[in-house]
């Protein structure tokens, strides 16, 4: 396991850069990882990334793709609009979870 | 990131319940993950684009030597006798069990899951030759359906992918 400089705050990140500690997530970290995969965060980016983090925090595991867009509102077609090209890994990565768990 | 994105084709051959959901599954996980899709629908995976079909797919229990009545609650790999499934509704009684299955575990049905994979950029054609086979028209399909094409143009439209028949 690695250590990475995010924001200014050393975590510790896997070999495809995914925190592997939850808790150690920021806001700000969010914002350098999102600005990684080119995107700029806007106030619907924040609304998956925060249905994201009390998914993860009550469940234990990132939510699936289904499971963001059925919870938090946000439209399939939103959300492959918000985080293009592989928004499975994108969104868990920018927050700070695992890769998602379950098919759907 | 400059390179090419990693293009994945499948191409549907079945109506089946149990043949359907595989491109879906995949397919989904594909556009997860930033891989392009493309999905060809021939000969009986045509029902999963006619708009008539899509709510009514089913799986039969003869001949498949897999389906044991443990999905009816019987304990153990007990099968099921061949001559029972020619009684008429066995069909509809084993796919209605296994649609209350996959509902339990969340799995979208056929009609969603394929709106998902459109919403989510997934590119679907119809065979050309299935549909002059099957008096079918652009109309009978749903939604998401680009076009009508030959054997030849998929080949050209899916090069350099990843091709998986089912």
């Amino acid at each position: 396991m690695a250590t990475k400089k995010i924001a200014g705050i050393d975590v510790n990140v896997n070999e495809e850069g995914f925190l592997t500690n939850p808790a150690e997530w920021t806001k700000e970290i969010a914002v350098e990882l999102a600005k990684e995969e080119g995107i700029e965060l806007t106030d619907a980016h924040w609304k998956v990334i925060d249905f994201c983090r009390s998914a993860a925090a009550a469940n234990g595991a990132a939510p699936t793709l289904r499971a963001i867009t059925n919870g938090s509102g946000v439209s399939t077609k939103e959300l492959f609009g918000l985080f293009p090209k592989g928004p499975a890994k994108k969104v868990a990565k920018i927050s700070g979870l695992g890769k998602p768990e379950g098919c759907v | 990131m400059s390179e090419e994105p990693r293009k994945i084709a499948f191409i549907c051959s079945k109506g089946n319940l149990d043949m359907v959901y595989p491109a879906l599954v995949m397919g989904w996980a594909a556009l997860g993950n930033g891989i392009d899709v493309t999905i060809f629908f021939t000969f009986w995976g045509m029902d999963m684009i006619n708009k008539a079909r899509i709510d009514h797919l089913e799986i039969p229990p003869i001949a498949n030597t897999s389906m044991k009545m443990n999905m009816m609650g019987i304990p153990g790999y007990i099968g099921i006798p061949q001559i029972m499934g020619i009684i008429p509704g066995m069909t509809a009684f084993a796919s209605s069990l296994m649609k209350k299955k996959m509902k339990g575990l969340e799995v979208p049905t056929v009609r969603e899951y394929m709106e998902m994979l459109v919403d989510a950029g997934a590119n679907f054609y119809a065979c050309k030759m299935s549909v002059d086979m099957f008096d079918l028209k652009k109309e009978d399909f749903i939604d998401g359906v680009k076009d009508i094409v030959t054997a030849g143009d998929f080949m050209d439209m899916t090069e350099g992918a990843q091709i998986v028949f089912i």
